[in-house]
């Protein structure tokens, strides 16, 4: 048995000795791809809306909110999941926002919002963390799909036109400033801001 | 006196007759005659096993611009959409930009004073509970056929009517 295992272990340690750098080159390429590809399902696993609402937490306090939003349901029938506004897109800051994520699977594990009224207690700072997050990052996954460039003033109503035209072309706000609760419902947002 | 018994006789043989009249009917109905159907305002004459079509739903006018009251004390309407305003303990859509100290940045309305006293005209820090459900009096409108006649005259015509128009002020 030790000797298999000592076999085995120079073996790995000297791969070359034994087998062909063509060998060598080309099934570390393929495990690569098999190893990414699995990894890459496994993330995108992570994104799905079923993965999502398979908690009570999410399922019954802000997926019920987005049903009723135009977010949800619309006349054209394109519609945001929960990854769209809530992880990022492009790669690095998505491995960056899954490896934050490790925080919410220690707040299901210990039950930090594990009832509605937790949920509701703990909900401005949960908001105020989304918040913070548009706000640094412009707004981002917005603009994934809303595209400023992109933007017929003549279609929106003038209310909408005047503020898109100065205050977000001047990049004083962004989309979050005025479109905070857009998804779902907001706590007290006063209590934010005397603390 | 006389008189009076009298038509009290009279008023209470009418009553009598009235009355054994409708027990008549009540008991044809229960005899044999299915009971009349309800008619839900909602659903109208539609029987609940069956599907009713529902009235077409207008969009709401969103053009933002104010539209004259129709009388003095009227609470102006709303001239946009409010579609998934939240209006609850927590947060008030509508004050987002109507708040006094909201009202320039956003090129808005701010409600007036009246919105910040109570009923004993103090006025207060912030929006009044009482004035806080902000669709309890203001609301959006839709260029929808009205479901009923309405023959109301601005006050402003109302004076300037010949006397003896109907609704002239003499």
């Amino acid at each position: 048995m030790f000797d298999l295992i000592k076999r085995y272990w120079k073996t790995i340690t000297r791969p070359s000795a034994y087998y062909s750098l063509g060998f060598l080159t080309l099934g570390g390429f393929v495990a690569g791809v098999v190893f990414w590809g699995a990894f890459n399902t496994a993330l995108e696993l992570t994104n799905t809306e079923t993965f999502c609402t398979g908690c009570h937490e999410m399922r019954d306090n802000v997926y019920q909110e987005l049903q009723t939003t135009i977010h949800f349901t619309n006349r054209s029938g394109v519609r945001a999941k929960c990854s769209d506004c809530h992880v990022p897109h492009n790669w690095t800051t998505k491995i960056a926002r899954k490896m934050q994520a490790s925080k919410e699977v220690w707040g299901k594990i210990f039950g930090t919002i594990s009832t509605r009224e937790k949920f509701l207690d703990k909900r401005l700072e949960l908001a105020q963390h989304e918040w913070a997050r548009f706000k640094a990052n412009d707004s981002l996954e917005c603009r994934n799909c809303h595209d400023y460039g992109s933007m017929d003033f003549t279609r929106q109503s003038p209310r909408a036109a005047e503020m898109h035209s100065t205050y977000l072309a001047n990049k004083e706000k962004t989309c979050i400033d005025c479109h905070k609760g857009i998804a779902h419902h907001l706590p007290d947002v006063a209590k934010a801001k005397e603390q | 006196m006389f008189m009076h018994s009298l038509w009290h006789s009279v008023r209470l043989a009418a009553f009598l007759l009235l009355a054994g009249l409708a027990g008549v009917a009540a008991q044809a109905q229960s005899k044999g005659a299915p009971p009349a159907p309800v008619v839900d305002s909602m659903r109208g004459a539609t029987p609940v096993d069956k599907e009713s079509s529902p009235p077409i739903l207008y969009a709401t006018e969103n053009k933002d611009v104010r539209r004259t009251r129709n009388y003095a004390m009227q609470p102006p309407t709303i001239p946009h959409a409010i579609d998934n305003y939240q209006v609850d303990k927590e947060f008030n859509r509508c004050m987002f930009c109507h708040a006094r100290t909201a009202a320039e940045a956003a090129k808005s309305v701010p409600v007036s004073i009246t919105h910040y006293m109570d009923r004993d005209n103090n006025v207060l820090a912030d929006v009044s509970p009482r004035r806080y459900f902000c669709t309890q009096c203001h609301v959006p409108q839709a260029d929808a056929k009205p479901l009923v006649g309405n023959n109301f005259v601005d006050v402003e015509q109302l004076l300037q009517r010949k006397p003896g128009v109907m609704g002239s002020s003499k």
